[in-house]
Formats: C-alpha cells, structure tokens, sequence
C-alpha cells in the first residue's frame, strides 16, 4: 500500500481523470459500495466468525472466547482484544512477518470504534472478580486484499460477534468449572466504520487497492446506529479543511445505516 | 466564542483551569547538539524531548524514493515516563502514534527538495501527563524548523475531549481517563488545513463540529508559543518583526510560507 512513484503517479492521473467525470475505473458512481457479503458461523472451532466479501477484498474473522486474569484496575471486567494479520496470500506486497502499520492501524481502528460503542457488557465477561474473567479474541484474517479493509472487517467484527457464544462456568467452592453450555454474547450496539477517501477534489467511498494507493487523505468515521460518532481516524499525508471534514462526516453519516443494515440482511 | 463562553463560564475543571484553557505550554529549541535540530517541551506535566536528523543519506537504501525525502518518524515512551514501568519495546499504540504522528508532519515539510534522503524524527517521552502525541507533534514540528528544514507551516496540535458532557480543551491525564472522548488535532494555522484527526468515544456530530473549533482555537494558541520558542535561539527582535509583514514571515530564519 507504499506509493510505488512513478507508476502510482501515471495511474493517480488516470484515476483523477475518471473521476471528474464523476464515474470510477470500475464503473460504479462515486459514493457507491461493491457488493458486500458476509456469511457468518463459517468457522466451526471458533465462537463466533464471519467471512467478508467486499468486492475483491476477502476476509474472515475468527472470535474466540478464552480466559484470563482481569486487568488491575478493572477487576470485574472482562477483557476484549482485536488484531489483524496480513497474510502473504492477500496481496503479491505483502511479507509475512511481524504486524506493520496498516495492519496494526486497522485493528486498532476498528478496535476503538466496537470500544468506544461499548458493544461487549464487560461486565457479564467477569467470572471471578480480580482473578478470572472472559478474553473475547476478535482477529482479522485478511485473505485477498482490494482495498477498503477497515469498513470490511468493521462490518465483519459486527456479524461474528452477533453470532459468537461464551461458554459457560460455574462456581463450585470458589472454582471455575467449565460446563457444557454456552450462551450467545450480548451485543449492545452495532456501530459501523465508514472511510471518506479524498483523491484530488473528490470524496470516494469504498476505494480499491489501486484507488487506495493514490488516495490523498482517508478519513474513517465510526456511526453507532443513533448517529453518535464511536471513532474517527485520519490517515495519509495530507491536509483536510474543516469544510472537507464535515462533508466527509456526513457522507459518511449518509452511508453507516445502509452499510449496517446490509450486515444484518446479509446474516439470515 | 461568545456563545460558548456564557454557558460554560462557571464551570471549572480538576486542575481549575476554564473549560478552553491550555495548560502551560514551554518549549526551547535547539537543545541536542548532535542533533541537526531539536525541541524541548513541557505541555502540563509532560515532558517530551525531540531530536531531528537531516536531510541525510536514506537507510537502508531501498527505502529511498527517487522524488522526494522521507520523512521518518519515531514515538518512544520512556520506562519511568508513566506508571506502573513500561516495557522500552514499542507497543502497537506507539507505533500507530508513530504513523499518525507522520501523517501529521508530512504536510507541512517540503519533501521533494531533498529526494533519496531521510530525515529523521525522534520524539523520546520522558514523562506523560495525557495528550502526549499532541505534545510530540508541537516539539518535533519546532525541531525540523531548527534543523533547518525548509516548512510550508509549522504544525500545532492539542486535544479536546469531553466530559460530563461538556467540551473542554487540552486534557490533562485524569481527563484523558476519565472522560467520555478524547479528539486529538494538528493543524497547520497559516494553510488552514487539519493534519491529524481521531476521535474515540461517544460525540454527537454538532459536538465533533464544535470540538474542532476549540482544538483549533488551542491549535493557534500553540502555534504563537513555538513562534515565540524560534524566534528566541534565533535572535530576532519582535518590534522589527511586526514592522516588516508579519503574515509572510513565519517562524524563524529558516522557514519558508508559501500561499497554497
């Protein structure tokens, strides 16, 4: 997702010329998604999972519900932790490897927005206060990369998590025992990221790679579904007015409810 | 601003401050001299050292881009900088703060003077007292202009966050923590243009919209404290400043303003 110059260049001019025309490479207008599918309880070892579709772009996401001491500050909370892997079968680019910045800045991202919409009850993750609580593992497994990775897997965390179960303990003389049941994770919010991408003088959802590679500036905006804003994160190397960030804002806005509503439709 | 003012005048904040006040910002440039240029501040409790090395040969090679410098950016929190003691390895928060960091730098330098090259960022956080990567981006912003770089703008940055559902600027780190969301911003004050954005927690549109406007308003508070910060190593006298344009003539011998 480095700007490779010289070609980057020719095909930032082409993509520019496209778009005053106020069509995409592809075709598709310039606030207009691919289609989304998402297919969740795809993976049988896991709690909860997902796998996305976004045109091109393809990736699961996996959640486990495992165990683990509470952090000190928190002890009757439960612990939630999100990260994304780059795998070297997405894209001809990308080594394997310790996590990069894109990978560490979409989990991260994505993290904030579920976070910052209080979408776990942390509490009901607790078992035993200080000493053992629920860990809800959320992990991003990128398979084939074409851009627009964090609306992806924001979309995708919602509909594994939907899906995800917790298994059950019981206290017995002050110990954990597992049981065989499990009951599904509530599920307090759906809050959807949505990236405005800038490339000239125009604002473009849902970028492809080569889109995303000559973008000027992507600014995410995270929507919970009473319109509050969870997250917002401004990437790339340059400047946006405050005029540009409302119109993202709101181009934004516009966008969540459709995307979220695709999510659950997706999930019958 | 006057609308502003009146609700919220009485309300006053942990540390007393007003609800747009800054905390007390010192920086002091040109205080490594290995470095090519460097900035010292203290923004609240925060202390953050920042050292900046080039334009200077591109390590390794193939990073290099034949048109124009890269600029590299490193954030690191010392050990004894927060409590309980950190780990010195850098968290995934550090390098993202890493990446944003540069994002919000990059604007503001001119790059393509210096192609093949690197220059080097090293903002090094020797205590933490809450909007740290703020206090980075306004030392490591009055670094390259001592390092001589050659600067479209300078950059300022400072949060606003809420809590108990007011918006308040420049918080301290009980604020951080305590909270309800936290919108750090740079901005470059003459370009007009917002360089660094996030947000977490719950806000409301309007809220956003208005949280901008006083990060802003912090921003441009900022921006006269590194002025006054370059002006002072460099010697120039302020009654002679103001008689020759003002506007044109940015921070220090070193800088260049261009319009856009």
């Amino acid at each position: 997702m480095s700007k490779s110059n010289v070609v980057s260049h020719l095909k930032q001019k082409k993509i520019n010329e496209v778009l005053s025309t106020g069509k995409r490479m592809d075709g598709r207008s310039l606030e207009e998604y691919r289609p989304l599918i998402i297919k969740s309880d795809v993976l049988a070892k896991s709690e909860g999972s997902a796998e996305v579709k976004l045109g091109k772009t393809h990736l699961m996401v996996g959640v486990k519900v495992g165990t683990g001491t509470p952090f000190e500050d928190t002890p009757d909370e439960g612990v939630m932790m999100t990260n994304a892997e780059f795998t070297p079968i997405a894209h001809p680019s990308w080594e394997p490897g310790p996590p990069n910045e894109d990978s560490i800045e979409l989990a991260r991202v994505v993290d904030r927005g579920l976070r910052s919409a209080e979408i776990l009850d942390t509490n009901e993750l607790n078992i035993i206060s200080g000493k053992l609580v629920h860990i809800v593992f959320i992990d991003f497994y990128i398979l084939n990369y074409d851009g627009n990775l964090i609306d992806a897997c924001g979309a995708g965390a919602i509909a594994a998590l939907l899906k995800a179960k917790k298994p059950v303990y019981e206290i017995k003389k002050g110990e954990p025992v597992l049981t065989d049941k499990k009951v599904p994770l509530t599920i307090r919010k759906k809050p959807i990221p949505v990236s405005v991408i800038k490339i000239g003088d125009n604002f473009i959802l849902d970028p492809n790679a080569d889109e995303e590679e000559v973008m000027d500036v992507r600014l995410t905006i995270t929507f919970d579904e009473d319109g509050n804003i969870c997250t917002m994160q401004k990437s790339g190397s340059a400047g946006l007015t405050t005029d540009e960030i409302k119109k993202c804002i709101n181009i934004a806005k516009a966008k969540a409810p459709e995307i979220r509503a695709k999510t659950m439709e997706t999930m019958q | 601003m006057s609308k502003r003012t009146s609700k919220k005048k009485q309300w006053i904040r942990v540390d007393g401050r007003q609800y747009n006040e800054l905390r007390e910002v010192k920086i002091e440039s040109g205080v490594l001299p290995n470095a090519d240029g460097s900035a010292y501040i203290e923004m609240g409790r925060n202390k953050i050292i920042c050292g900046v090395f080039g334009p200077r040969e591109m390590h390794p090679k193939h990073m290099a881009k034949p048109n124009e410098a890269v600029l590299k950016c490193r954030y690191h929190m010392a050990p004894f900088s927060v409590d309980p003691r950190r780990s010195p390895a850098p968290s995934r928060r550090d390098q993202e703060i890493t990446m944003v960091m540069r994002f919000a730098l990059e604007p503001a330098v001119f790059l393509e003077r210096y192609p093949r090259s690197s220059i080097d960022i090293y903002v090094e956080i020797l205590e933490a007292d809450g909007g740290t990567r703020c206090a980075s981006i306004n030392a490591a912003s009055v670094a390259l202009v001592d390092a001589g770089i050659p600067m479209k703008d300078l950059v300022s940055a400072c949060a606003v966050g809420k809590i108990d559902d007011r918006l308040i600027v420049d918080l301290g780190d009980y604020e951080d923590k305590k909270g309800q969301s936290d919108l750090p911003l740079a901005y470059m004050p003459k370009l007009e243009k917002v360089t660094l954005l996030q947000m977490d927690g719950i806000m409301k549109t309007e809220e956003v919209e208005e949280a901008i406007k006083l990060a802003i308003d912090g921003c441009k508070q900022i921006y006269e404290i590194q002025r006054e910060a370059l002006k002072k190593k460099y010697g120039i006298d302020k009654t002679k400043m103001e008689e020759d344009t003002p506007d044109e003539d940015d921070a220090g011998d070193t800088t260049e303003v261009t319009e856009q």
